[in-house]
Order: structure tokens, then C-alpha cells, then sequence
């Protein structure tokens, strides 16, 4: 019996401040994840982004499980924390952006 | 108040099916788009009212923005004070009777110099804010911070503060703005309701542009700065030893600038940028600084240690996470400039640590910067009996504050002077000498001491002793981090040695001083 697995399309994006430094610059990335049998959450997410996007320096960007403190994550454009924050189950298209609130005045 | 009854945990239990389902607290119809604070969710149009009030509810509570006045705006590019550009940006073009009535600028300090940014890079950051702040209509001052070589010493003089009107002449004030019609605009001297003193403005314009070399010009100042000047300013900066004292003394040159160019711009007030959570780290690092005597303004909402200029901050009711959700769905456009504590690790300098603490305190805690933020609102400032008259030897000269080192001998301050003297092994200092100046030729192995003119060059051990006693607690260690005194910039030099020899001549007739108190 095949597992159900499907195949996710999500776009990551920075906005304009600062952590894009940590990816090489890039602000949007159109990311495939691979197939899985369960629904990917944001934790998995987050791992997959460090072993694959992240380029320099990762406690600048996640501190253990979750992002640093000071980095704010939206879920097609609202708060993460209105939706679960790390056990949040990724969906396609979902459009993910971090914002880092650390710099800037 | 307490908040044992407040449970974060609900909210995640809540909420672990994928979709949004939660509503606006607020209007109850729509569904929530974001948290502030402790679990207030509010939808898009909520948030964006809310956010509004708040900036129209700040400058109103204050009441110290007169209408048709000159404000200059400080705008970093980073979220906030774009942020704030785009609420005074609104404010203005609305046409209800509550819009904003003052009479903008932009002023943006390029730092690219002190940051080790290239000229290639700066001048793409510059076109960059360029093509925002033009969107906004408003005069565009901008300041590279190679031109603190060539600033007038009266900078670092508290000019004598406009009086500043009561409650009842602002009221007054609107009236009278809202009875002759929005003529909008309208320069300062077809004002005749402004409680500014127009003769003082003037001379203090004309003065602060005769003393200059080179006068920044405003908007016509494309041209980058000279690289003999980058080069000054690099050397000064790379000898300071810590992060933190390099910090601190761009922060000192920044305000500098910008009160600089509102001085010679004409404008009264300035508006700085810093949001609450900025304010809430400025607090608890300043601490750790030694700036504990000047907290309340440091980071209240108005700063007054320049005198005819005073220095706001509207955004200071702002979380950071509001001002970038702010920023993100209203389009809100922001650049990123790199800083002096771009990626640089977590201990590097006070100032960074502490900004670390106190956001992954807020994590746990959410109510972190808020408490913080209402302790600073009750901080005010203990007016010294010196604190008028006494003028010039009273305030430190690189910040500003009256000097909170003039304590007496059983203080702990006075403790650890001594305690830093007998660890150190410096020959002791002879006796000023109490001639004319001279230059200093012939005393290569001596301390000079107080009096050496400004034009000539003394050996370094020689100005530091100098410089200490005009500075407060966290400037004096700031200085003693920078190796290279006599790179800083002349104008604080030169006041530094016409301070002293005011002291001097103070002391010389102290005797025949007829004393505040006789007769």
C-alpha cells in the first residue's frame, strides 16, 4: 500500500530587514518540498530551510526548535501565532515570510 | 493588573487546526490577522485604525507640536521611522479637522563611513530613501557623517529653550490655525501666534552658518564626501577599542548632525524614530552604560537637553512587531542599511546583549517591554540647582545631560576614581601650570595640562585628563575606550579647550564673584 504523499509548493520570503543577509540575499524563494506522509508542520519547515537556504550563521536566525526571538513569521499574511506557531500544518501555496524586527528605527 | 488569571497556553490549544480561527476582538466580525500585546487579536482594519490613533493620540497628549511649526524628521530608512514618515505622510493629507498641522522635513545621516559601507553601496542606499522620501513631497536634508569635521563648536551649546507655550496657548494656538483657513504650508514668519522668540532663531541661524568652513547644504549636497574626510573618519572609529564605545559615539555624532541641521534649517522640533521596544533595551543598556542619570531623557517622550531644539518621540508607544506588521500590510517601504552590530555576535558590545536579553525575555514574558516602557514613563528629571544658570560647565559635552559628576568626596563615584588611580600607574600629574597659552614645544615629557591652545598639537596623554572633566560617567568611558583623541572631529576639541579655560579664568576671579545667593 503506496504511503499518500504530495508534493508542496511554498514561497519563503524575507522582507527588506536583514535577514536576507542570512540567505545570501535572496528575499523569495519558490520552494518544493519533498514528498511526505504527513502534512509538513512549520517545524519541519524550519529545519529543512536550515539545511537547505540558510546560508551563514545560523543562530542568527533559529534558536533551538523555533525562530530567534525578534523574527516574526506570517502565514499568508497573518501572525503565526493565530495559527499554532511551530505545530501550524503546512499547506500548498502557502506563502510563508520571516520578518526580523532586530534592526531598524 | 496581575495576570495570573492569564493563560498564553489557551491561545496555542486554540488554534491547531491550519486555519484562522480566531475574530478580531475588536469589531468580532472580521477574522483575526495578527496578536499584539498579550492576546488581543485584531483584524487588518482594526489594527490599522488602532495603529492611527495612536500616533494622533501621542502627539495630541503632548501638545507640544504647535501648529505650523517646523518639524524635521529623522529617518533612518530602517521600519520605524518609516513607519513614521508614512503616519505624518497621512496625517498631513487628510482633510478632517483632526489632521496633522506642522510643517515637515526629512533629514537621513549616512553612517556608510563609520559602518565600512562602500561608496558604491551607500550611494545605492541613498538613491534608494531618495526615491521614497521624494514620493512624500516634503525637503530632503541629507547629512553624510563625514561632515561632523566640519561642524561649528556652537553645536554643543543648549541654546536657550524657546519658551514653550502652556495648555491654554496651544488651544489657542489650533484656533487660531483653524479660523484662518488651512492655508498650508505657511513658512514661520507669517506666524505671529507662535510663542517663538523670531529674533533668536535668526541670530542662532546666522551664527550657527558663520562659524561653519563648509556649510552642509541642504538638498544640494549630492556630491559624496571627500575621501581625506573618510579616511578621518574611519581612523576615528577604528581607534576606538569596544563596540560599545563605537556605538555610543555614533549615536553622540548622529544627534549632533541632525540638531545641527535643524538649527540651520530653521526647524524647532525633531522627530526621532524609536519604538518601544527600542526605547524599553535603551533603557536597561543605558543603565549598564552609566547614563543612569539622564534615563528619563534618553527615553521620554520629549528631550530637551538641546534647548531650542527638542527632540520627540512619537513612536514610542510602538512594539516593533506592530510597526513591522504595520509596515508589511499597508506597503510601508523601509531599506535596509547594515549598522555598526550587523551579525556580529551576542556579547560583542553591551548594547547588542542587552537588546538580546530583553527580546528573549519578551518571548517567555510578554509583558517585558510594556512594564519597562511604563516604568520609563514615570522617570523625570530632578532639576539640579545648577541646572539654568550655571550654563555651560554644567552639561557634559559630548551628550548634552547636566554632568552627574560633580558629586562629593564619600560618593561611589568619587570611590572609584580613586580605586582606578592607584591601579594605575601613570605619572602623576603635575599642577596645571597657570600661564597664557603656549604651545607645546618644549614639554614633550610633562602633562600639559589645561591650557594648551587648540591649533597646536600636545601629546595625547595631555588631552585626556582634559576632556574627562567635562564629560559625564559614560562619556568619560567612552573616551577612555577611543586611543586616538585627537582624531575626533575639531569642533568638539576646540570647545573642549574653551571650556577649560572658561573653568580657568573662573577659578582665577572666583574670589571676586559676587555668589547667586548674596544680597
Amino acid at each position: 500500500m503506496g504511503a499518500l504523499g504530495f508534493m508542496s509548493y511554498f514561497l519563503v520570503s524575507f522582507s527588506r530587514g536583514g535577514a536576507e543577509l542570512l540567505f545570501a540575499g535572496v528575499r523569495n524563494h519558490q520552494v518544493t518540498l519533498p514528498s511526505q506522509s504527513q502534512p509538513w508542520t512549520m517545524k519541519q519547515l524550519l529545519v529543512w530551510i536550515r539545511a537547505n537556504l540558510l546560508k551563514e550563521r545560523p543562530e542568527l536566525f533559529l534558536q533551538g526548535d523555533t525562530v530567534r526571538p525578534g523574527i516574526l513569521v506570517l502565514i499568508n499574511d497573518a501572525d503565526w501565532e493565530l495559527m499554532g506557531e511551530l505545530s501550524y500544518l503546512l499547506q500548498d501555496q502557502d506563502n510563508v515570510v520571516f520578518i526580523s524586527t532586530l534592526h531598524g528605527g | 493588573m496581575c495576570e495570573i488569571d492569564e493563560n498564553y497556553g489557551d491561545i496555542l490549544e486554540k488554534s491547531t487546526i491550519p486555519c484562522v480561527s480566531q475574530m478580531c476582538m475588536k469589531c468580532k466580525s472580521n477574522s483575526a490577522a495578527l496578536i499584539i500585546r498579550a492576546g488581543d487579536a485584531f483584524c487588518r482594519g482594526c489594527f490599522k485604525e488602532y495603529f492611527v490613533h495612536k500616533f494622533r493620540a501621542m502627539l495630541g497628549k503632548n501638545r507640544l507640536i504647535f501648529p505650523g511649526e517646523k518639524v524635521l524628521l529623522a529617518v533612518s530608512g530602517g521600519p520605524a521611522s518609516s513607519s513614521m514618515l508614512a503616519q505624518v505622510q497621512q496625517g498631513l493629507s487628510q482633510d478632517t479637522p483632526k489632521k496633522l498641522r506642522f510643517v515637515p522635513g526629512i533629514v537621513y545621516i549616512d553612517e556608510g563611513g563609520a559602518t565600512g559601507q562602500s561608496m558604491e553601496e551607500r550611494q545605492m542606499a541613498i538613491a534608494q530613501l531618495k526615491s521614497i522620501f521624494q514620493a512624500t513631497g516634503f525637503p530632503i536634508h541629507i547629512v553624510h557623517l563625514e561632515q561632523v569635521f566640519s561642524l561649528p563648536g556652537s553645536v554643543l551649546e543648549a541654546a536657550s529653550p524657546t519658551p514653550t507655550g502652556t495648555d491654554g496657548s496651544y488651544k489657542g494656538a489650533v484656533d487660531q490655525y483653524i479660523r484662518k483657513g488651512s492655508t498650508g504650508g505657511a513658512g514661520p514668519s507669517e506666524e505671529p501666534t507662535q510663542p517663538r522668540g523670531h529674533p533668536v532663531l535668526d541670530v542662532q541661524q546666522h551664527l550657527a552658518q558663520l562659524s561653519t568652513m563648509e556649510v552642509p547644504s541642504s538638498q544640494h549636497s549630492q556630491e559624496m564626501p571627500s575621501s581625506q574626510q573618510s579616511q578621518a573618519l574611519e581612523m576615528l572609529f577604528s581607534s576606538v577599542r569596544t563596540l560599545t564605545a563605537r556605538e555610543d559615539l555614533l549615536m553622540t555624532l548622529r544627534h549632533h548632525l541632525i540638531v545641527h541641521t535643524a538649527r540651520t534649517q530653521s526647524y524647532a522640533k525633531v522627530m526621532m524614530g524609536d519604538s518601544c521596544s527600542r526605547l524599553a533595551v535603551k533603557l536597561l543598556g543605558n543603565i549598564a552604560l552609566g547614563r543612569g542619570a539622564s534615563l528619563a531623557t534618553d527615553t521620554g517622550f520629549s528631550d530637551p537637553r538641546h534647548g531650542d531644539i527638542m527632540l520627540v518621540r512619537p513612536m514610542r508607544d510602538y512594539t516593533s512587531k506592530e510597526i513591522a506588521f504595520y509596515n508589511r500590510m499597508f506597503g510601508v517601504a523601509s531599506v535596509f542599511i547594515p549598522s555598526l552590530d550587523t551579525k556580529v555576535s551576542e556579547k560583542a558590545s553591551i548594547q547588542h546583549l542587552t537588546e538580546s536579553f530583553v527580546t528573549r525575555l519578551q518571548t517567555d514574558f510578554p509583558s517585558t517591554v510594556s512594564t519597562i516602557y511604563r516604568t520609563s514613563e514615570k522617570l523625570q528629571t530632578a532639576c539640579g540647582p545648577q541646572d539654568r544658570d550655571a550654563g555651560l560647565t554644567a552639561r557634559c559635552l559630548l551628550c548634552m545631560c547636566p554632568l552627574d559628576t560633580t558629586s562629593d568626596k564619600s560618593s561611589a563615584f568619587h570611590a572609584t576614581l580613586v580605586s582606578e588611580k592607584l591601579s594605575q600607574k601613570l605619572p602623576s600629574e603635575a599642577a596645571p601650570p597657570k600661564q597664557g597659552c603656549l604651545s607645546s614645544t618644549g614639554r614633550q615629557g610633562k602633562d600639559c595640562g589645561a591650557l594648551t591652545d587648540g591649533c597646536c598639537s600636545s601629546d595625547r596623554t595631555g588631552r585626556v585628563p582634559e576632556l574627562r572633566s567635562l564629560l559625564c560617567y559614560s562619556c568619560r568611558l567612552t573616551i577612555k575606550d577611543t586611543a586616538a583623541v585627537d582624531s575626533l572631529p575639531p569642533y568638539i576639541l576646540t570647545e573642549a579647550t574653551r571650556r577649560m579655560q572658561r573653568s580657568q579664568m573662573r577659578e582665577e576671579i572666583a574670589e571676586f564673584l559676587l555668589e547667586e545667593d548674596d544680597g
